[in-house]
């Protein structure tokens, strides 16, 4: 289940510096376990964030296999016009998730 | 000459290493005297002795690690399942304060919130009871206990209690394992202090079931209780063993009065 949660504030004022963080439900299974038979489990991951604020990419984040379960990452940005926040996270097994969040600037 | 005057340091470093840590042992667990139970007003929820960050993990209803579990088990509230093809929602309205009332005796026998779920799925809902530790049991319990979340933990030493609670009372002041230790003897003798790197709580069972970093995931109360006998080396009754129930319903009894928290984000 692809599952992936934006937490932006509603509105903010012009040049402030705004919080975003994201959660996404994932196993993040490493690729170097092993079942009980000895049969090496397949790696899972997400390997990419990029936030674009109206377009513009203003956060990337790569992922690696040490990364825990369920990741949360918080970011930061400065809020300088209203629009769309889209948060784009992809992985191995054609992973991939987009959500986008609305701001309002004053 | 200098690569063996090195090795036999480094021999010698691992000895003194390994000496150090069973004299440490030694020194916390037979130098100082047993403090017994703690006192009600001393008692502090494992989320004191957390980081920072952990707690801010814990403290964020938005993005928390519990929330997508939260979720499924609102979902699974509202489906209808099994053969009488109804839903919890269906019987039930708010299961507000019900989790503080867990374990409860009922026809003589001791039963956990998750045993009560599937009592549930198999009377009424005609359905096949969930695995131990499955996603699905997990969720549910943590949605149904999320609503008692900041209510006090309200279990009474009463005559129907009282021989389930003194029989989880002897478990926890029992020495067992090859390490030969008592939950008591870490949890209420030497709590504040570390074992290895991680701080040694009082052991109240205020958030579960817990998010705990470790895992990954959520667990219920009885695997936290198995993780510790697996520790002390001792034998692990299997889920829903009575043992563990009445231990369970002993640390609910002995944390009475503090506040729900659940679901807790424990390291």
């Amino acid at each position: 289940m692809a599952r992936v949660v934006v937490n932006v504030p509603a509105s903010a004022k012009r040049g402030q510096v705004i919080e975003i963080r994201t959660l996404a439900g994932h196993a993040m299974e490493t690729g170097f376990r092993r079942t009980q038979t000895g049969e090496l489990i397949p790696r899972d991951i997400i390997t990419q964030l990029v936030c674009t604020y109206n377009g513009v990419e203003v956060f990337r984040a790569e992922l690696h296999p040490a990364m825990a379960a369920n990741p949360l990452i918080t970011f930061t940005t400065v809020a300088t016009e209203s629009g769309t926040l889209e948060l784009r996270w992809t992985g191995d097994n054609g992973y991939a998730v987009t959500q986008s969040a609305s701001i309002t600037v004053v | 000459m200098d690569g063996r005057q090195r090795v036999r340091c480094y021999a010698i470093g691992f000895h003194y290493g390994r000496l150090r840590f069973f004299a440490l042992l030694a020194a916390v667990f037979s130098t100082l005297p047993a403090a017994g139970e703690i006192p009600l007003a001393e008692r502090r929820s494992g989320y004191e002795f957390m980081t920072r960050e952990t707690r801010a993990m814990q403290d964020d209803d938005a993005t928390g690690p519990a929330l997508f579990s939260l979720l499924d088990g609102e979902a699974l509230w509202k489906r209808n399942e099994g053969q009488a093809g109804v839903a919890c929602a269906s019987c039930h309205a708010s299961m507000k304060g019900v989790a503080a009332r867990y374990p409860k005796v009922e026809s003589g026998r001791v039963v956990n919130l998750e045993q009560q779920i599937s009592v549930c799925r198999t009377r009424r809902q005609k359905a096949p009871a969930w695995a131990y530790e499955s996603r699905e049991l997990l969720a549910l319990t943590a949605y149904v206990a999320r609503q008692s979340r900041g209510m006090p933990i309200a279990i009474e030493w009463s005559e129907a209690t009282a021989p389930f609670l003194e029989a989880g009372r002897a478990a926890f002041n029992r020495r067992q394992g090859q390490l030969n230790l008592s939950c008591a003897q870490c949890h209420d003798d030497h709590w504040g202090r570390r074992l290895a790197g991680s701080v040694i709580p009082q052991a109240h069972p205020t958030g579960y079931p817990i998010y705990r970093l470790e895992w990954e995931a959520l667990g219920s109360l009885e695997r936290r209780l198995r993780n510790c006998m697996v520790g002390i080396r001792a034998e692990t009754p299997a889920y829903g063993a009575p043992e563990l129930v009445e231990l369970e319903l002993f640390l609910m009894w002995r944390a009475r009065g503090m506040r729900l928290e659940t679901p807790a984000v424990r390291p």
